[in-house]
């Protein structure tokens, strides 16, 4: 099985670390990955976004021309890449800055407040943590418990003290999705 | 890690002493790794003030006998032909590293596979070539450069790593396993001060034209050397193929995942995938001529490769093209399509 998700925001929301958390989590279990940041004339406070690609069998191409999921963090991504979702692909959606009003008929809409959420931990800097856990919830890329526990291993060094807060982070994603 | 990364440390672990880049995207990570990890290790790590600088530094290190790398993309790697030229000329061992993107002129940033003829046909002036390597992966890569730097001392002559940009971006999981400490090659060539022993010298500068002309045969004949023996390339399902995807880099890939596809149509689709651009694998196209009639070349170019599938086919069986120039990354489903296409028409055609 081969599943493609593209990961968009603004620069700054922790767009490319949810797309390179997730591509580790997924190497860790064993499966094949490809991690892809977009590459352009891009500004910090402009978009930002990245493909993640991740499969039982070697990967042709890390570039998702019709991704299976999509997380939008704020409206211009929403917008952009509902379009190329595939017919009944998910998209995640940062609640608290997107209108999904004009959503497509064909797809699954999944609505997440992660800045409301993420101020029931204390910061906002973890917002991009929730929505993987939601995303994780909806789409079953990889497994929840795994990557839970090799959340220090994921982090990385220096990073021990934020083990903790990023575990609510994720789980606090993962739980507000219902089955 | 990012295909730039696991470029430098598998250089790193080549015994790489000496990295001189200039920064130019889609290759900037390589020389940010280059410039922690080579300063951690006490190794020389040098931004220059430009390309042809970082070229020539790589002369001087080359001739006095370090392992030596620099890096560019495309723009940079014009500016760099100067300097390929010498070290050919002067017989001195160097790994080039190309991440080719969009061009000409200025091009853009993505990744495009338009500089394969400067590669490969020696790209600077005078009768020379240099060996290219083109992985296909960010394992691969990890694969090519320490042989990139073997065959750099063990032929004394410039290896250039053909890459495109978007295998120096994209992360896969790699592991460094197979890199084994460098072999010692003779430096009986090196300058490092004439003590004790008659003095040396390497120059490319020959007015005698009877001289130069020798020194142009020993060239040649080292070439012959090397494409007899460095041919390197992979098959992919070629033992009952109908048609037979010629295709290099991060291209074979993309073309892997279509072939796939085609395959579970029962369309007899096979590749081959050459490792080495040059010497280019002439010799299983030929063998395969024999059998296979439809042969079809799919680069992201305008069509260069092409012209080495032409030289080796040598009038047999029919080449068909796809390509995407301007740095337009096609998708399997694409590619799919087309030699789908074009398979159906030539086994109709074969019916007729």
């Amino acid at each position: 099985m081969m599943t493609r998700t593209i990961f968009s925001g603004f620069g700054g929301q922790g767009v490319l670390s949810m797309g390179f958390t997730l591509a580790n989590a997924a190497m860790l279990e064993g499966k094949y990955v490809t991690y892809l940041p977009s590459y352009g004339v891009e500004v910090r406070g402009g978009t930002a976004n990245c493909t993640v690609v991740v499969s039982d069998e070697e990967i042709a191409s890390p570039v998702a021309s019709e991704p299976e999921f999509v997380v939008a963090m704020n409206q211009p991504s929403f917008n952009r890449f509902q379009n190329i979702l595939s017919s009944g692909g998910l998209i995640c959606v940062n609640a608290s800055l997107v209108n999904t009003d004009a959503a497509r008929s064909d797809i699954e809409v999944l609505s997440i407040p992660t800045s409301e959420l993420a101020e029931k931990l204390g910061t906002i800097k973890v917002a991009n943590m929730i929505m993987l856990g939601a995303l994780i919830k909806g789409s079953s890329i990889i497994s929840f418990d795994a990557m839970i526990k090799n959340l220090a291993e994921l982090l990385g060094e220096g990073k021990a003290k934020l083990i903790k807060l990023n575990k609510e982070a994720l789980e606090m994603g993962f739980n507000y999705v219902k089955e | 890690m990012s295909g730039n990364a696991a470029l430098g440390e598998a250089a790193i672990l080549s015994g790489c002493m000496c990295y001189f880049g200039y920064p130019i995207t889609p290759q900037n990570e390589l020389t940010e790794y280059m410039a922690k990890r080579m300063t951690e290790l006490g190794r020389v790590f040098i931004q220059s003030e430009s390309e042809i600088a970082a070229i020539n530094m790589v002369l001087g290190a080359s001739v006095a006998g370090a392992r030596a790398m620099t890096s560019s993309s495309s723009p940079g790697m014009s500016l760099k032909q100067e300097g390929i030229s010498y070290l050919a000329a002067d017989e001195l061992p160097a790994v080039v590293v190309d991440m080719v993107r969009g061009g000409p002129g200025m091009g853009n940033i993505s990744p495009a596979q338009s500089d394969y003829l400067q590669a490969t046909r020696g790209g600077g002036h005078g009768d020379y070539k240099t060996i290219v390597l083109a992985p296909g992966s960010v394992q691969e890569l990890t694969e090519v450069i320490p042989l990139a730097f073997d065959l750099a001392d063990q032929y004394r002559n410039p290896v250039v790593i053909l890459g495109d940009g978007m295998l120096g971006q994209m992360m896969e999981p790699v592991d460094f396993d197979n890199i084994v400490p460098p072999k010692a090659y003779p430096k009986d060539y090196i300058l490092t001060g004439a003590k004790g022993r008659p003095s040396r010298m390497v120059r490319s500068l020959l007015f005698d034209t009877k001289e130069e002309e020798e020194h142009n045969w020993k060239l040649v004949r080292k070439y012959q050397r090397m494409e007899q023996k460095e041919v390197r390339y992979e098959t992919f399902l070629i033992d009952d193929a109908e048609m037979v995807v010629v295709a290099y880099g991060i291209g074979a890939r993309i073309a892997k995942g279509a072939i796939k596809r085609l395959r579970r149509e029962n369309m007899k689709v096979g590749m081959v995938r050459p490792i080495t651009a040059w010497p280019f694998p002439a010799a299983i196209l030929q063998e395969l001529a024999k059998t296979v009639h439809e042969f079809f070349v799919f680069e992201m170019s305008a069509g260069q490769m092409i012209e080495d599938v032409k030289l080796a086919l040598a009038g047999k069986g029919h080449i068909h093209f796809y390509g995407r120039p301007g740095g337009v990354i096609p998708t399997p489903v694409e590619l799919y399509r087309i030699i789908g296409r074009h398979y159906y028409t030539a086994t109709r055609r074969k019916q007729q």
